[in-house]
């Protein structure tokens, strides 16, 4: 990585003193902050330790209370509304701003088309798309919609659009939250091309290793306050994740009670095929933590939705304690003792909109009801429990569910979950960007299921903790299992290699 | 975040004071003291009776609509499926009348065919929406076409006249009075009861309110979305042939002109009450507040003579689409 470290540059953009309060609560406090040309500059932090507040102040989209951002040596107030990428202050949200029915070309050009006489001059837009991405080896047709491209490819479009906006600045949340591991490889290259080109780069990630890795500066924030600005190499994994917490993370990863060989299968899946896989074969003993380890898009949620009936499989059976089940709906699978968490929190897990105790009931509601009232008594006395249980943590009980931090969001679903006393539970990327005191809980709450005999099948795409939780892995490629590791195999390596497809059965 | 006001926790220490969850009762108050400034008549108990039972027609229907719209649907054939359903009715007493006479049973039978006729609409409406996997905005109003053609056909381009005899024992049911209250009103209350029970405290009322804040959420989270959708058009549709019911005794006719634009009132009342017209928050209450603002502003109009009351469905377009700007308005702050 090109570093600016030790030399006189100058930062381009800086934020002095920077406070900030939402009516009486205050969420920033006196942070300092900047970033240089051809720099890249990480923030970590616990959720709700500041830092999508803070880059929100360094992109515009929010005002400071107090403190003053200087950009390019002179002091500013910054321009609402995503106003700043006229400066080249480009910020690149979690969820991506394309709109899905436009083509790539339109995209990168949204707002600034190139007219000729009140006509769009197509002709050259394509060509000036063309170049740009090729420029930043960017494998994607200009004429494809947004909507048909991977969610790599379309962070690539909004990277080349902040580029053809002449950005001096990149702003990142999260954006490897949602790669794979190759995808990630990919992002990389081109924020080391960027950075070779002057861009400045800020991003925020939950992976430490990641953030170790391509970093020139890692800034630290705890409960909205500045805890540190470091040089990355200065930094391990543990004094990051101990700055981040304010305690010592000891086990990150409870210890394995690997389940009795001899314990019953209690679901047994064999020749599966549904939309998006084939001949999928798995059995799941009692008590057993089974990891579901593969590329994104290589068929594990498919996997999932096919088992608990929100797809239909085409051929296969499914076996639950040794009797044959076919699930046209959730419901019936949930009354039969299967449920499935979703990845997608925000879109299929919780009821952004409402308050946590319908959230955490709608799975389970016909349990509170009597007679034909429902009795919203027993649903706060089930939040009540599931907020001690899984220590769900919200400024007051009125909150909806969409104020959550994100955390605290998968806690309450976990906790929906769990409503329905579930034998065997599918939990889908149980932490994807959470912090990482809260994965811990989450990581203990797992096992600690497995050990009271529930069975769980654990989808990660996050390696250590497949590696770090299950007793056994499967890994999907292209739809199909490709390789199951039990034991000393159950390695970085191993499963890397399965799931490039290095190594394994005959797909 | 006044959408969220009905799921208050009971553990919430303090209950906040939101003017947004009392708008519909603040206009409705304001409209009472300039009725009441214009025209010495307007505040007589005689002239309020008046308006809640004219507006229980509407109101019956948009209490339907209210259940629609939580969902996250649409229903634009209320208006013609009432008048189609009222002109059968009428058909279907007046063919009775030779063989059965014109007491109670003919009625009776009127009555039941009236409320199966509407349920059996809706439920075309939601089954075209949930099976048929259509737009419900096309459904509905591919069938409002079909229904308000379906009543000009029926009487013949002309008006269909209930039976003067039958007329005679149905009457009571608009004009009679139950412990002093007009029936109509009674009915309309009792509807109106039901239904916020229904909406606050069963798991329809629930189901209704998930599906329309995230259909994905309700899905994944075991609940039946086709059915539940269903069920809401099939009450929309039972609803609409309520009103017809109640409708028939008052005018002893219908034709071709009859409820036109009531969807347009129906629709109104629920967005003026608070509802969320994108789905996923309704309020049976409000929309009862609603109905009666939409009547009150019919009812001032032709007391006074200021403003033509043949503009009064301008009010009420130009109502609808102030509510909608102003549930935006109060989202984005």
């Amino acid at each position: 990585m090109t570093s600016a470290e030790g030399t006189a540059v100058p930062p381009i953009l800086s934020a002095n003193r920077i406070s900030k309060s939402f009516g009486e609560i205050p969420v920033l406090f006196s942070v300092d902050f900047d970033v240089r040309p051809g720099e890249v500059h990480a923030i970590i932090g616990e959720n709700g330790a500041g830092k999508s507040t803070l880059i929100k102040i360094l992109s515009g989209f929010e005002q400071p209370t107090s403190g003053t951002i200087t950009y390019d040596g002179k002091a500013v107030t910054l321009p609402p509304n995503g106003e700043a990428e006229e400066l080249g202050i480009v910020l690149i949200h979690q969820e991506f701003n394309l709109a899905e029915h436009l083509r790539v070309v339109d995209s990168i050009f949204l707002g600034r088309e190139i007219n000729r006489g009140g006509i769009l001059d197509t002709k050259q837009m394509n060509e000036k798309a063309r170049a740009l991405l090729e420029t930043l080896h960017v494998n994607v047709d200009p004429h494809a919609r947004i909507d048909t491209l991977t969610i790599a490819d379309k962070q690539m479009v909004e990277i080349a659009k902040a580029i053809s906006r002449d950005a001096r600045v990149l702003i990142m949340d999260e954006p490897t939250a949602v790669l794979s591991v190759g995808e990630t490889e990919t992002l990389f290259e081109q924020i080391a091309r960027l950075t070779a080109r002057g861009v400045a780069i800020v991003f925020i990630s939950h992976k430490l290793d990641e953030v170790m890795r391509i970093s020139d500066r890692v800034t630290v924030l705890r409960d909205g306050q500045l805890i540190t600005t470091v040089e990355a190499r200065a930094l391990t994994p543990d004094s990051a994740a101990q700055m981040m917490v304010g305690r010592e993370l000891h086990n990150l990863y409870p210890p394995k009670h690997e389940p009795d060989v001899d314990a019953p299968h209690v679901l047994s899946v064999r020749h599966l095929t549904a939309p998006g896989i084939s001949d999928v074969s798995l059995e799941l003993r009692k008590g057993e933590i089974l990891g579901f380890a593969g590329l994104v898009g290589s068929g594990r949620t498919a996997v999932a939705e096919a088992i608990v009936g929100l797809t239909h499989h085409s051929a296969g059976e499914i076996e639950l304690n040794g009797r044959p089940v076919n699930f046209a709906n959730v419901a019936q699978s949930v009354s039969a003792g299967i449920a499935y968490m979703t990845k997608d929190r925000k879109g299929k897990g919780l009821l952004i909109n409402m308050g946590l105790r319908p959230n955490l009931t709608l799975l389970t509601l016909k349990n509170h009801v009597r007679g034909v009232f429902l009795d919203t008594g027993s649903e706060a006395r089930a939040l009540d429990r599931a907020v001690r249980r899984f220590d769900i943590r919200a400024r007051d009980a009125s909150v909806r569910a969409g104020q959550l931090s994100g955390g605290n969001q998968q806690k309450l679903m976990l906790g929906k979950t769990m409503e329905s006393e579930p034998e065997i539970v599918i939990m889908d990327e149980p932490t994807r960007g959470i912090d990482v005191g809260t994965k811990q809980q989450i990581y203990h709450i797992i096992a600690a299921l497995a050990a009271e005999g529930k069975s769980i099948i654990l989808i990660s795409s996050e390696l250590q903790e497949v590696i770090g939780l299950s007793h056994r892995v499967m890994v999907m490629r292209f739809g199909r299992i490709v390789g199951e590791l039990e034991g000393d195999q159950i390695t970085e390596e191993q499963i890397v290699r399965h799931q490039m497809g290095i190594e394994g059965k005959a797909a | 975040m006044s959408t969220a006001v009905t799921e208050q926790p009971p553990r919430a220490s303090r209950p906040k004071f939101r003017l947004g969850a009392l708008g519909p009762l603040v206009a409705l108050a304001l409209l009472m003291v300039l009725g009441a400034s214009l025209n010495g008549n307007f505040l007589t108990i005689d002239n309020m009776a008046n308006i809640v039972a004219r507006a229980s027609f509407i109101g019956i229907i948009a209490i339907g609509a209210t259940f629609v719209i939580t969902s996250g649907g649409i229903d634009l054939s209320v208006g013609s499926l009432a008048a189609f359903t009222a002109g059968m009715i009428i058909i279907i007493i007046n063919t009775l009348v030779p063989s059965v006479g014109t007491g109670w049973t003919s009625v009776g039978i009127g009555i039941l065919a009236g409320l199966a006729i509407g349920l059996a609409g809706g439920a075309a409406n939601g089954a075209l929406v949930t099976i048929g996997r259509i737009e419900p905005f096309i459904v509905t109003l591919g069938s409002l076409g079909i229904f308000r053609a379906l009543i000009t056909f029926l009487a013949n381009g002309g008006t269909l006249n209930l039976n003067f005899q039958a007329s005679d024992t149905y009457s009571p049911l608009y004009s009679g009075k139950l412990l002093g209250v007009p029936v109509p009103i009674v009915i309309f209350a009792v509807v109106a009861i039901i239904a916020e029970v229904a909406m606050r405290r069963t798991t329809f009322g629930r189901h209704i309110a998930a599906i329309g804040s995230n259909e994905q959420v309700a899905r994944y989270s075991a609940i039946k979305v086709d059915w539940v959708r269903l069920m809401t058009y099939a009450l929309q549709g039972l609803l609409v042939g309520l009103a017809a019911v109640l409708y028939v005794p008052k005018f002893g006719s219908a034709n071709s002109s009859t409820a036109v634009l009531w969807e347009l009132q129906a629709i109104a009342a629920v967005i003026i009450g608070g509802t969320t017209l994108r789905g996923g928050f309704g309020r049976i209450w409000g929309t009862v507040v609603g109905v009666i603002i939409l009547e009150l502003i019919g009812n001032i109009l032709n007391l006074q003579n200021l403003i033509s009351p043949y503009l009064n469905q301008a009010f009420q377009g130009a109502i609808i689409i102030i509510a909608v700007l102003l549930q935006r308005s109060r989202k984005t702050t």
